[in-house]
């Protein structure tokens, strides 16, 4: 589904990716974990196509096409998803509104026709079941007044009712409590499908306890260093990431 | 002397004496064109007009209209109801439906009106404009010989909206035209007006406007204004508007066309908790030139004005905009509020705000803030990062930047009348920048 070759990014002129490389498969769950710097938030952003993340060399491909070629918007009509770790906040634009046009706009994308506000109710209703949210917060504007856990669950309502073949998670356990982080973890488990893949992108190997992966992926200093099952991550809780430097040091 | 107020006098002089002696004016019209050549047009040293320049303007000559040019009545087919419409600034009264107008209310043309308030219109129209910079004034008070009378009587209660309908349509001269409009509402009267300026077909016109309003004891008036005209006319619009003792004045100004378009509010909050909200949204591309000045004037005790207001530039287009409140002696427990924010869309425009207060009496409450800023990246990308394109995103975040200036008007049918034209201006405005 996803091949990344190599791949170098700059921010600012400062080179963050150095020849990163990560294969992944429909169905599967990858988790990144890695340091502070070591460039696991520019690898979502890079994926998702922000403004200001240079790509300097290598090759993402996803379901065979060029995706680095593609505008953010399109990327997202190919079924790439991105949970920020800061969720945005835009007053005036309500989140109902945002979402079915977003869903429209992708199904147009795709050929497929678009949604009325019927069908869409509904399986807004559904998704909305499933997470345990609030009524009134698709009323309010897009994230404005939201706590911090209400904006992480919203990151993973809109991914349910856009329903991407690619969801990638940046940091979504930062900032909530173990409440908050359980009840995201649930929405995150019930979007596992064969068809779908998963890239949880993690600091700390709490959130793995309850999204369990079928491989951790150790970034730092811009590549994947160390890649195995989920015991690397129970490894790097006991020893720290100085214990992956050390690995690492030529 | 400039061709403009050459051709100015030109048309002053040719005017009929019926027409200069109506409503006993003919000395005040005299003065004020005589007023007007002697002082000429204010130039940018002048602060009211430190932003727009008039010297291209100044060249060029303007006819008055002779009659009205026909118009196909379909092309106001989305404006309801009871309606009063000029062509070029000529009555059209075929295309005006005044019929079974709400009981209270007075509505015609001046020159077509038959039963007018003549002491009335004498008393508001007797005015006259000292300051030399008020030239546009000085030529409507001078020329202007039509308008909308609009008065509503005491405790009556309007449902339905009135609407005033400005169309310009292209003709063989560029035609300067001058309507002087007087709207009063009695004590205890509410009314909601919307005043829309439009374009069937393109046209260079000038367009003077000298609105006078008067709200007595407890009436409300909610008087939106729409300039959505062509792209090469020239809009000169002043309100003047008096509000009494607990009336309350909701105003929204939607100034979206035009090549070169001066607004100007003046709001004298006359009786104690007098309340005035004022909405706006000036949207300039092209090489547009948006001039906005209020002056809002506190005037009795626990008066209150809320003031917000939206400017977005794209393309080489210009939008100024001077936001004055004052709270005079006296005018103790008012509270004043201004927040101007602005949206830069390209490299080329240029966006000048210039909130000013002044304050002159005890225990007020005020707040003012301006902003000039550009279009949030992040959010940007949030919304694309989510399959909307990139055109749509940041129309949505534009419509989203104008939204509280539109809702300030608190009449949501208005605003669902509204905000379609908002939007498709919005949209070309993206579509250019």
């Amino acid at each position: 589904m996803l091949t990344i070759q190599d791949l170098h990014a700059t921010v600012g002129g400062k080179e963050i990716l150095r020849g990163l490389t990560l294969s992944v498969k429909p169905g599967e769950v990858h988790a990144i974990m890695g340091p502070n710097g070591a460039g696991k938030s520019t690898l979502g952003n890079v994926l998702a196509g922000r403004e200001g993340y240079e790509v300097t060399g290598g090759s993402v491909q996803f379901e065979g096409k060029d995706l680095l070629a593609l505008e953010p918007e399109d990327r997202a009509a190919e079924g790439v998803f991105l949970a920020f770790q800061y969720p945005v906040e835009i007053p005036g634009v309500n989140n109902t509104y945002f979402l079915r046009a977003a869903l429209n706009a992708q199904r147009r994308y795709r050929g497929e026709s678009e949604l009325d506000s019927m069908q869409f109710l509904k399986r807004v209703r559904e998704k909305m079941s499933v997470l345990h949210m609030r009524d009134d917060l698709l009323h309010r504007a897009v994230n404005e007044g939201f706590s911090g856990g209400e904006k992480k669950r919203n990151e993973i309502f809109q991914m349910a009712v856009l329903e991407p073949k690619l969801a990638i998670l940046d940091e979504t356990d930062s900032g909530l409590d173990i409440d908050a982080l359980k009840l995201v973890a649930e929405g995150v488990n019930l979007m596992r499908s064969p068809t779908r893949a998963l890239l949880v992108i993690t600091h700390y190997q709490r959130l793995l306890d309850y999204i369990k992966p079928d491989f951790v992926h150790v970034l730092a200093e811009g590549r994947i260093v160390e890649s195995g099952g989920p015991e690397l991550a129970l490894e790097l809780e006991q020893h720290g990431y100085a214990w992956v430097k050390d690995r690492i040091a030529p | 002397m400039s061709a403009l107020l050459d051709s100015l006098q030109a048309s002053f002089d040719a005017m009929p004496d019926s027409a200069v002696n109506a409503l006993g004016l003919g000395n005040l019209r005299r003065a004020a064109m005589r007023q007007a050549i002697r002082d000429g047009l204010p130039t940018q040293r002048n602060e009211r007009w430190k932003y727009t320049g008039l010297r291209a303007l100044s060249a060029r000559r303007f006819v008055a209209a002779a009659a009205a040019p026909l118009l196909h009545p379909a092309a106001l087919d989305d404006i309801p109801s009871p309606r009063l419409v000029f062509v070029n600034g000529i009555f059209d009264a075929a295309l005006s439906k005044l019929q079974e107008l709400p009981e209270g209310v007075t509505l015609g043309a001046l020159s077509a009106a038959k039963a007018l308030p003549t002491q009335d219109l004498q008393a508001l129209f007797s005015r006259t404009f000292e300051a030399t910079d008020e030239a546009f004034a000085r030529v409507n008070a001078a020329l202007a010989s039509d308008g909308a009378v609009l008065m509503i009587a005491a405790n009556s209660q309007v449902e339905a909206p009135l609407h005033l309908v400005f169309v310009g349509t292209p003709a063989s001269d560029d035609i300067a035209s001058h309507l002087r409009h007087a709207i009063v509402l009695d004590d205890g009267s509410r009314l909601t007006l919307v005043e829309h300026h439009v374009c069937v077909g393109n046209h260079r016109h000038l367009a003077s406007h000298l609105v006078d309003v008067r709200l007595g004891k407890g009436s409300s008036l909610v008087h939106a204004r729409i300039q959505d005209e062509d792209a090469g006319a020239t809009l000169i619009s002043r309100t003047d508007a008096q509000v009494g003792a607990d009336a309350s004045y909701q105003r929204l100004d939607l100034d979206m066309g035009g090549a070169l378009s001066r607004l100007e509010l003046n709001i004298l909050l006359a009786g104690d908790r007098a309340r005035l909200i004022s909405g706006g949204a000036l949207l300039a591309g092209g090489r547009r030139h948006s001039d906005t000045r209020l002056a809002v004037t506190h005037a009795a005790r626990d008066t209150q004005c809320n003031l917000l207001w939206r400017g977005l530039a794209a393309d080489r287009a210009r939008v100024a905009f001077f936001g004055g409140i004052t709270i005079q002696v006296g005018a103790d427990g008012s509270d004043a509020r201004l927040s101007n924010k602005n949206l830069l869309l390209s490299e080329g425009a240029e966006i000048d705000t210039q909130p000013v207060l002044q304050i002159h009496a005890d225990e007020v409450k005020a707040a003012h803030g301006a902003t000039v800023g550009r279009l949030d990246a992040t959010s940007l990308f949030y919304l694309r990062s989510r399959g909307i394109p990139a055109a749509e995103a940041r129309a949505l975040l534009t419509q989203a930047f104008c939204r509280e200036a539109l809702a300030s008007i608190g009449d949501l049918s208005l605003v669902e009348m509204l905000s379609p034209r908002l939007e498709a201006r919005l949209a070309t405005l993206e579509a250019t920048s």
